[in-house]
């Protein structure tokens, strides 16, 4: 299993080190500029789960963005282990909100895209397998993604990036469209799956109880242009508890944090 | 399996076929009015004297003839032939047809071959049909050969590049640039005003004319193709850079398959105009074809051939199209369940 493969390496191996340094980025809108991120460090160490908090449309996307290489920064630099990005790579995957299958191929025509972009279908096909496996499509194999529900697609998004063992997976609210009851459970086999893997992980979710639930770390942002505002070590062990006198703790300082402690 | 399945598989799971009686009642209307058909045809006496009124008298009750066999036959080569979906079932449903069209050819025989009463030559009987595509099929097959190997041509020719053309538009910047005024130039121009040039600047009429129906079915695969390539949703793009695609492989495995539909509209519409192109150019340039037949028929006054041949080539026609459709349904499958059409 893919999973397997990278816990058999060596934790500190597998996770990335990311460096945000300085970084500033700007739209263009009508051609008036609009700052989107404003001088944004933010170091994120091998293996650690990080959950970005702030805002609706305050630049927690774009950063990813950045991060994940798919547009430069209008100003400092992004490290990826030491070294600056120049690009996406396959080391650094992203799940978005919308699970975006490509609706022409069968889930695993889908969960083989990076193997096939990369040339290793024929070496290394046996991953997909594992990836469909660790979760739990197996059945689902030969589906096309508008035979899925809502969960599955998503769960198929996940087994696309994983196939590829990357070393820093990338959630954009990957979590947000599905139903509550679902959402408890994958976010139960997200932090099993990433404590298995070891890779490093950068969540962006607006439920602070998923935050809090998952990450190690909790990163607040201030309304849109983006700035870091705090930055909260989750210091509990896993599995975690959702009625966790600490945690309930720390959502109140969080809350606070982003203006909405008197909804409390 | 929706409502609408369910209800039409329920009665059949209740009675196991369709009820025969009434099956073979329909079967057997259907059946003694070709037979009457054929009987007018060969009973009444014709004004002048057609040649081939026997045989089409014969062909009518043989069409009676199958479709009073064809119950007994089809449930002896497939028991529980009552199930939908079956051919049975299907010949089932084309009965109404069946009964139109027997009533219809007996019309047509008796205003034309019986009574005269529509004008003699414009107005060509049912046996005048039978007699050409009996005496003269060797020529006909001939200029269908040669239609369909020029329409092929042509419109081959014209799909892969416009297929080509759409994509480097929607992709390069600079391809666009210079191809896009080209295309909104002469993409509006019916093909067949071209004609006169082409006839003149190509070395034989019939490579004329394959430029011709190239021209026809290339603008509108090129445009669909152009437009399906511009539409792709980004993440599809975004998704496939994070998992290491190449710039190839994001043109061949992501953009070509996401436009498809597109593509597919552009080549429904361009196989619609490559016919007229391939009608028009045989008629005024290429010495055969079906478009040539034509134009020679009405020449003499032979409207019984031109009747054959248009007969025919509605026939092709259609067949094509509904091949294209096959494609299509093919290639798309995982369509289907996410539109309707
Ligand atoms: N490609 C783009 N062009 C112009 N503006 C953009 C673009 N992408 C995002 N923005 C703007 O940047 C801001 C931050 O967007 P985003 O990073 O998606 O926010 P969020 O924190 O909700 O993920 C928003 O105001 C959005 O309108
Ligand atoms: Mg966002």
């Amino acid at each position: 299993m893919v999973a397997m493969e990278l816990a058999s390496t060596t934790p500190g191996a597998v996770g990335m080190t990311i460096d945000v340094q300085g970084v500033d980025h700007r739209f263009d809108l009508d051609g008036a500029p609009l700052p989107v991120l404003e001088g944004v460090d933010l170091r994120v160490e091998p293996g650690e789960m990080v959950a970005l908090l702030g805002p609706s449309g305050c630049g927690k996307s774009t950063l990813l963005r950045l991060i994940a290489g798919l547009e430069p920064p209008s100003r400092g630099r992004i490290l990826a282990d030491g070294t600056p990005i120049r690009g996406p790579e396959p080391s650094r995957v992203v799940v978005f909100q919308d699970p975006t299958l490509y609706p022409w191929r069968t889930v695993r025509g889908n969960v083989a895209l990076g193997l096939e972009a990369q040339g290793l279908l024929r070496t290394q096909g046996h991953r997909i397998d594992a990836a469909l496996a660790l979760v739990g499509l197996t059945g689902f194999a030969n589906a096309y993604p508008h035979q899925l529900s809502g969960g599955m697609a998503q769960r198929a998004a996940l087994a696309r990036a994983l196939v590829n063992d990357p070393r820093l997976l990338i959630l954009d609210e990957p979590l947000g469209k599905l139903d509550s009851l679902t959402r408890l459970t994958m976010q139960s086999e997200l932090v099993s799956l990433w404590q298995r893997a070891g890779f490093t992980g950068l969540l962006v979710t607006h439920d602070i109880e998923e935050a809090l639930f998952m990450a190690t770390r909790v990163i607040v942002f201030s309304p849109r242009p983006a700035r870091v505002t705090a930055d909260l070590p989750i210091d509990r062990p896993y599995p975690r508890h959702r009625g966790d006198p600490v945690l309930t703790e720390l959502r109140h300082h969080i809350l606070e944090l982003l203006g909405l402690a008197e909804t409390w | 399996m929706s409502v609408n399945d369910a209800a039409a598989v329920l009665p059949a799971a209740e009675g196991g076929a369709l009820p025969p009686l009434r099956v073979w009642l329909r079967f057997t209307t259907a059946a003694s009015l070709w037979f009457a058909a054929a009987a007018v045809t060969t009973l009444w006496p014709d004004l002048d004297d057609w040649e081939r009124t026997g045989a089409f008298a014969s062909l009518l009750a043989a069409v009676g003839g199958l479709l009073l066999l064809a119950v007994p036959l089809l449930a002896l080569l497939r028991p529980g032939g009552g199930r939908p979906g079956t051919a049975l079932d299907r010949l089932n449903d084309s009965i109404p047809w069946l009964v139109v069209l027997a009533a219809g050819l007996t019309a047509w025989q008796i205003l034309t071959a019986k009574l005269g009463i529509l004008p003699r030559p414009f107005f060509a009987p049912p046996q005048a049909l039978l007699e050409v595509y009996l005496d003269d099929w060797p020529r006909l097959l001939d200029c269908l050969a040669a239609s369909l190997g020029l329409l092929v041509s042509g419109y081959a020719i014209g799909s892969a590049i416009g297929i080509v053309t759409g994509v480097a538009i929607g992709w390069s910047r600079t391809v666009g640039y210079w191809v896009h005024p080209v295309l909104r130039l002469i993409g509006p121009l019916p093909a067949t005003a071209w004609l006169p040039i082409a006839f003149f600047a190509f070395p034989s009429s019939w490579s004329a004319s394959v430029f011709l129906i190239a021209l026809a079915a290339g603008v509108p695969a090129t445009i669909l193709t152009w437009s399906g390539v511009a539409s792709v949703n980004s993440a599809y793009y975004d998704i496939a850079r994070t998992l290491g695609a190449s710039p190839r492989f994001l043109v061949l495995k992501v953009a070509v398959p996401a436009a498809m539909p597109h593509v597919f509209v552009g080549l429904f519409m361009g196989l619609g105009s490559a016919f007229a192109v391939l009608v028009v150019a045989e008629m005024l340039g290429v010495k055969s074809g079906i478009g040539w037949y034509l134009q020679w028929a009405q020449g003499w006054a032979a409207y019984g051939n031109m009747y054959a041949a248009l007969l025919v080539m509605a026939l092709v026609c259609s067949g094509l199209v509904t091949l294209l459709f096959r494609v299509r349904d093919r290639l798309l499958a995982w369509q289907k369940g996410m539109l309707k059409w």
